[in-house]
């Protein structure tokens, strides 16, 4: 009995030991990028062994809040904070919380119709119309007129969308809201929204599954959950008329056309940008740090994960399907790191 | 806590300290302080919840009041919250399960019971705790990949086309819905049916069956109008336990309900249950306003169980009350 507790002991001691000379630093949010966050941690940490980061992927909102309350040391979000959520994080903690934008996600539309293979075009008009539930029918002027050739089932159309809260369906509805004031006044856009038709999937799979198991069905899902699955996708026609189909390029493209009217705080939404290759309906997902830290060992260490990531990291993001993040929006990152404090 | 506290004293201070203390050292009084200790904490758990519950719902409660129950617009964006849909979602959902399961697992538990060789029985009852013990996300995949084509392409369309007068059975045919959801909620409570039923059903005295045996009835009848009505308190026991999980069942309901919060009469429409948005939106959930909705969504579920739960012991109460009447005739 005395030998089992000198043991124990002694693996205590030599746990409080190895815990000590690493410093943890913990994060919690967005699942979207958790798969390039988990490996960005992961290898930052075989560089800087001293610096342990760990990451919960446990939804933006969560994210928001958990930075907020400040049980984590940094959050993640697929949509940037609102104005009151950034007060809320200022009032508490008496400085303001930082967005750094890490990599880029596109939502893509996603479809089952008997007989058709290849990649439909759509308008912004008709993905309103769709997904308001004006347009039901599958060869609707509105779809078959940019899809000539492509004979349209007279068949009602089945909506699918995201039930769990989710930033794809940020992305998705923000793009919406933006081409259509119907839809920004009816629905208007968020991680959960009240949706005018159609049926809901829990996750990307749980779209897919019921896209693939419905037929005449459409539905939303992650550029990068698309390319993994070897799912089609159709072409969404963007503000210079081109139909574009979404890829690494297309939304990197989508994020240039923004670049030169980033704002200070990083807080943009690139749907629809100018650029004739651009995709338009694409996203920065954002890491939120705290602007001043009490910690000067956790600042240096996020400062020089931040600071990484920018360099070295990007170049993780596309063997991952994630779209990098261009030169300008890098430059304008690197200076706001040192307003860290 | 009240008793012990009270048949302390009362046996006088000196005499009463020594007597606590050899009762210590016996070990009767600290197993019956433990013991007491866990039978309290069920108590308080469920306190704790409702309080929790309670607390974090005050936003939506005093904003909406007794209209959250009556409205139907679900909308976090423009915070506007109503629980109806859901509340009908989880309703439906469960009568649909329990019309299901009940004949279903009764049957079979009569069979196990009464009419199978114990081998039969006991090698089936194996099987039936197995399925009691599947997660129910795997009974939710079996719903995607197997429950939900079946019904969308053979068993919605020959309802419709047979029963398709009633409203029950009208509009698209998605597979998803109402009805899926019922099914697939069936299949996982019929074990907890047969296997309590089975049980309640075995331990009814033997002379009951002899004695009825004895007086001319036939098997069938032995068992229809003797031992059954005998067990009808277990029986009905093992029916609310079920109730309660289709009450409470989340992921495989969330699997193929279809998650929209509407309140159709057809059984072939897409719902939504409480306990599916709460799974589905409560991480992604931002501002006051709406997880407090989300909790108090959960008080819903929780005062819905309530108010079964008590139905449940009333009717049972009632019953075997009855059942002791006929059993004494």
């Amino acid at each position: 009995m005395k030998r089992i507790t000198g043991m124990l002991l002694v693996v205590v001691g030599l746990a409080g030991v190895l815990w000590a000379d690493t410093l943890a630093i913990n994060g919690a949010g967005a699942s979207f990028p958790n798969p390039i966050y988990t490996k960005w941690f992961s290898e930052y940490g075989k560089k800087n062994p001293s610096v342990q980061i760990n990451y919960q992927s446990v939804g933006s909102g969560a994210g928001i809040k958990q930075v907020t309350d400040g049980t984590v040391d940094f959050g993640a979000s697929d949509g940037p904070m609102n104005d009151e959520q950034l007060k809320a994080f200022q009032d508490k903690h008496g400085f303001p919380i930082l967005h750094f934008p890490t990599v880029l996600g596109a939502a893509v539309p996603t479809y089952n119709i008997p007989g058709v293979t290849v990649a439909l075009n759509f308008t912004p008009e008709a993905l309103v119309g769709i997904y308001l539930g004006k347009i039901t029918k599958w060869n609707d002027p509105a779809i078959a007129d940019v899809n000539k050739g492509v004979s349209l089932p007279a068949n009602d159309i089945v909506v699918v969308h995201r039930s769990d809260g989710s930033g794809t369906t940020f992305i998705w509805t923000d793009y919406l809201s933006q081409v259509s004031p119907e839809w920004k006044r009816k629905v208007a856009s968020g991680t959960s929204v009240n949706w005018p038709v159609g049926l809901g999937g829990k996750g990307s799979e749980g779209v897919t599954g019921q896209v693939k198991n419905t037929p005449n069905s459409i539905g939303y899902v992650e550029l990068i959950y698309a390319v993994a699955n070897n799912i089609p996708y159709g072409n969404v026609k963007n503000s210079s008329g081109v139909f574009v189909k979404a890829d690494l390029a297309s939304v990197s493209a989508a994020a240039a056309g923004k670049a030169k009217t980033m704002p200070d705080d990083f807080r943009v939404s690139i749907i629809n940008p100018p650029g004739k290759t651009a995709y338009p309906i694409a996203s920065f997902t954002w890491l939120l740090i705290p602007s001043k830290f009490s910690d000067a060992a956790k600042r240096d260490a996020i400062k020089g994960f931040l600071k990484w990531m920018l360099t070295d990291g990007q170049s993780y993001a596309e063997s991952l399907s994630y779209a990098k993040l261009p030169k300008e929006v890098v430059a304008k990152e690197t200076k706001a790191i040192n307003s860290i404090q | 806590m009240a008793t012990t506290t009270t048949t302390v004293p009362s046996a006088g201070p000196v005499a009463g300290s020594r007597s606590f203390l050899s009762r210590l050292r016996d070990g009767d009084e600290i197993a019956r302080l433990v013991t007491f200790l866990f039978a309290a904490s069920v108590v308080l758990l469920t306190l704790l919840l409702v309080f929790e519950l309670w607390q974090g719902s005050a936003l939506p409660r005093h904003k909406f009041g007794f209209n959250f129950f009556r409205t139907s617009v679900w909308d976090p964006i423009f915070d506007q919250f109503g629980a109806l849909p859901f509340i009908y979602g989880t309703l439906v959902t469960a009568t649909v399960s329990l019309l299901l399961a009940v004949p279903l697992g009764i049957g079979a538990a009569i069979f196990l019971a009464e009419l199978a060789p114990a081998r039969i029985s006991d090698t089936l009852e194996f099987f039936i705790d197995l399925l009691a013990a599947v997660p129910s996300v795997i009974y939710g995949l079996l719903g995607v990949f197997i429950v939900v084509p079946l019904m969308r392409d053979y068993v919605q369309p020959a309802l419709k086309n047979t029963l398709g007068f009633l409203p029950l059975f009208t509009g698209p045919t998605y597979g998803l819905g109402f009805l899926t959801a019922g099914v697939v909620l069936a299949i996982m409570v019929i074990p907890y049916i047969i296997s309590v039923s089975r049980e309640v059903l075995l331990s009814v005295p033997r002379d009951q069956r002899e004695a009825a045996l004895a007086l001319g009835a036939t098997r069938w009848e032995s068992t229809w109008k003797v031992v059954v009505p005998f067990a009808r308190g277990g029986i009905l026991g093992s029916i609310f336990l079920a109730l309660a999980r289709a009450l409470g069942e989340t992921m495989a309901v969330t699997m193929v309900i279809g998650n929209t919060p509407i309140i159709s009469s057809s059984l072939f429409a897409p719902g939504y249950s409480i306990a599916a948005v709460i799974a589905n939106e409560f991480t992604e959930a931002t501002g006051a306003l709406y997880t407090e909705a989300l909790i108090e969504l959960g008080l819903v579920l929780f005062i819905l169980t309530f108010i079964l739960n008590g139905l449940a012991r009333l009717l049972i109460v009632a019953t075997s009350q009855r059942g002791g009447g006929t059993g004494h005739a």
